[in-house]
């Protein structure tokens, strides 16, 4: 029997007939099925009902027809019964699942970097001008030795560990091949190797194709070990375990059977057609004793060439972690917050598991420098980092680099709709379906991220001109560059940043 | 060539295995190997390894080519995230052998612990083989998505599986041997039972005749014995958890 369904439809779509020619373009673009083409009365019409508001059909409308809008239908208003807790219920009633979703949480728990002010130079210790002054935005991730050595001459005695130099603190998040496209991948790739930065392969393997960025890449080590073998070590700049990530921290994944095509199932090497399991947790940590000795496996594997990184999400107990795991070998320690996005996620663990990475990311620098430890390990930061402010702020608190995921997506094309999961992503991005992922070219995918990250780098430069440092090494950790505002004494507390005005 | 392992760490004695094969060695013995690990990892060649004494953990982990014997036991993660080559346990191994294997062979004489075979793989032309001798403990088989599995209960107590749970939980792929019976509450959800059929009966013949081989015992008497087949009942044992 059929059960009608009781969810309301999402948005409006609303089509200006005065300017539709009925050229069907959003017919072609839509991947969710709302446009649909009526022969009979010539007309282009919607199903409303499927609309997820993802802006393609707006953005490609010839004649700028088109106008999607939430739908205006509101509930008797109720504090605790909101309309997404309704139609969650609705939903799960129709089907008795676990609602699944995409993207970073949505819910905006706090965030800390809108409470977070930067510092300028005024009248005393002078701003620099970044316009005629170098200024240096060039940093090393990798473990750093306790002391260094030199002989009579000058010349460095203390052996190095690997390190591996960054033009610019920003790095792609990792995004497996099969719940981003090829040529999505191709695009971050691309882009790394013109930046002199790192994109990250995510947890399902290395296309062969994008083998020839092996300076500028990260290759992931997961639980379900897709893909992982000698060669994809020797393929990496850095090879990364990931234990958690910000959006589903705890948990594992599936890829869906149907995204597993014969180039995923090669890149993964699995079998084609089934679903690609990452368990819970990797069967073989189940300490920190045990983490150390996967990280020393791959240190093994990788004849210690390359700085091992280990990732995690960004949880309660997260400065005791990571301390463990820079006392476990770690080079470089990932964190990963609360609004860190993903291609798929049960919503209940996306909106309610983990905490913000401002607050993960204070604490780790803390713990590690009251430990004696922090030059042991680099720390990353991510989880929803918006633009050039957040990462200046990131730094602050103590990060050596970022990554982004989302922001990059964004710059080609994503209209954060949190239709991932579904594989129907109309921007070509999140799919594995072969007429969407060509609606992202790689050379231009490339160039807007390129631009992006000049952009922000230029932005950059700008606000530590303005505070009087010529390095973003000059920032790092440097939290009186930072005040609050708006935050109670324990929230200062735990970011280490004192009060706007004092 | 010979080295004797006596008081090296892992990375020294990796190094100068390492070092050997680079100098064209392509057969050497180990001696006094006392808790190293990751014997045999960085390896990039078809080298034989004789290990005599204990070798640490993860022994072959991402291991690609080489045959390691090991004349004693082997310890946690034999074989870990192998991608080829073959291993021959004279004795037992330690828990998680063969851990997200996706090719190559291990043999093990006797008996091994917890997640035996969990999360092997195959794609294309690769298929991971795993032979146990004596029993294997819970979680055998977890997460299979690939390879064959062969359990053969040989050791004292006979049916050495007969107390393990969870076998095959999860399972998505390959196929699971065993020599004997087994109670159903003993399974995980995900797997079915059957009679092996001609296809199974040839893969078990060939593991087991390749296991008689490498310890010298009689073939014909341990294929006497009934066989049963473990086989995945979905190729997506999680398809349905969700709402779109």
């Amino acid at each position: 029997m059929t059960m009608k369904s009781y969810l309301p439809t999402a948005f409006i779509v609303e089509r200006d007939p005065s300017r539709c020619v009925q050229c069907k373009v959003c017919v072609n673009q839509c991947s969710f099925g709302v446009h649909y083409y009526d022969e009979d009365e010539n007309v282009v019409k919607t199903h409303e009902q499927s609309c997820v508001g993802c802006h393609r059909c707006v953005a490609f409308c010839p004649t700028n027809a088109l106008t999607v809008r939430r739908n205006p239908l509101e509930y008797r208003p109720n504090a605790n019964w909101r309309s997404e807790v309704i139609e969650d219920i609705l939903k799960q009633a129709e089907s008795g699942g676990m609602i699944l979703t995409g993207m970073g949480s949505d819910k905006g728990h706090k965030i800390y970097w809108d409470n977070l002010l930067l510092n300028a130079s005024q009248v005393t210790n002078p701003s620099i001008d970044p316009l005629r002054e170098p200024m240096e935005l060039s940093t090393y991730l990798g473990r750093k030795p306790d002391r260094v050595e030199f002989d009579a001459a000058g010349k460095l005695k203390t052996v190095m560990p690997p390190q591996v130099r960054l033009e610019v603190p920003i790095m792609f998040a990792a995004m497996s091949y099969g719940a981003v496209s090829l040529n999505v991948q191709k695009s971050l790739a691309r882009a790394a190797s013109e930046l002199g930065t790192l994109w990250n392969t995510g947890e399902g393997g290395l296309h062969p194709s994008l083998a020839r960025y092996t300076p500028n890449t990260v290759v992931q080590v997961a639980s379900g070990r897709f893909g992982v073998h000698a060669e994809y070590l020797r393929n990496a700049r850095v090879v990364e375990i990931k234990i958690g990530q910000g959006a589903k921290p705890g948990i594992g994944g599936h890829l869906p059977g149907e995204k597993v095509t014969d180039d995923v199932s090669r890149t993964r090497m699995i079998p084609r057609g089934t679903d690609a399991l990452s368990p819970f947790p990797h069967h073989d940590i189940y300490s920190i004793e045990d983490l150390r000795q996967l990280i020393y496996a791959l240190k093994e594997a990788t004849n210690y060439e390359k700085p091992i990184s280990v990732k995690i999400a960004a949880v309660h107990n997260a400065a005791a972690i990571a301390s463990g795991t820079v006392r476990a070998g770690a080079d470089i320690v990932v964190i990963d917050g609360i609004r860190g996005a993903t291609g798929a996620t049960p919503k209940a663990i996306r909106d309610n598991v983990g905490i913000p990475i401002e607050l993960a990311l204070a604490s780790v620098d803390t713990r590690l420098r009251e430990e004696g430890i922090r030059n042991q390990a680099s720390i990353v930061a991510s989880g929803g980092l918006r633009n050039s402010a957040d990462i200046a702020k990131a730094i602050a608190l103590g990060a050596d680099a970022v990554y982004i995921g989302t922001a990059a997506l964004i710059a080609l094309g994503c209209h954060v709709c949190q239709q991932c999961h579904t594989g129907k992503c109309s921007w070509g991005i999140c799919t594995s379906d072969p007429a969407l992922t060509k609606r992202i070219n790689p050379e231009i995918g490339a160039q807007r991220l390129v631009n992006l990250l000049r952009g922000w780098s230029l932005e950059i430069k700008d606000m530590l001109g303005g505070m009087g440092v010529n390095a973003i090494e000059s920032l790092r950790g440097n939290r009186l560059h930072l005040r609050a505002i708006g935050l109670t004494d324990t929230e200062m507390d735990v970011l280490g940043v004192r009060m706007a005005g004092t | 060539m010979e080295i004797d392992a006596l008081g090296q760490t892992y990375r020294e004695l990796n190094a100068s295995l390492n070092d050997a094969v680079q100098h064209g060695a392509d057969h050497i013995v180990v001696r006094n190997v006392n808790g190293q690990r990751y014997i045999g990892t960085n390896l990039q060649a078809s080298v034989t390894l004789e290990l005599y004494g204990t070798p640490g953990n993860d022994l072959g982990a991402f291991m690609n080519g080489p045959l390691i014997h090991i004349h004693g036991n082997g310890q946690d993660g034999v074989g870990n995230t192998m991608n080829d080559g073959e291993i021959v346990v004279h004795g037992r191994a330690g828990d998680a052998l063969g851990l997200a294997a996706r090719g190559g062979a291990i043999f093990v004489r006797d008996g091994t612990g917890y997640r035996a075979g969990i999360h092997m793989k195959e794609y294309e032309g690769r298929r991971p083989l795993v032979v146990v001798g004596g029993g294997a403990q819970d979680f055998l088989g977890e997460y299979m998505a690939g390879g064959i599995l062969v359990v053969l209960g040989l050791d004292e107590r006979g049916l050495g599986w007969s107390r393990a749970r969870f076998i095959g939980t999860g399972m998505h792929g390959g196929a699971i041997y065993l020599r004997g019976h087994v109670e159903d509450h003993q399974l995980g959800k995900e797997v079915g039972v059957s009679s092996p059929d001609e296809a199974d009966r040839r893969a078990i013949g060939d593991a087991v005749q390749r296991y008689a081989r490498h310890f010298g015992v009689d073939e014909k008497a341990i294929l006497s014995a009934e066989f049963i087949k473990l086989f995945p009942l979905y190729l997506r044992p999680y398809g349905r958890l969700y709402a779109y």
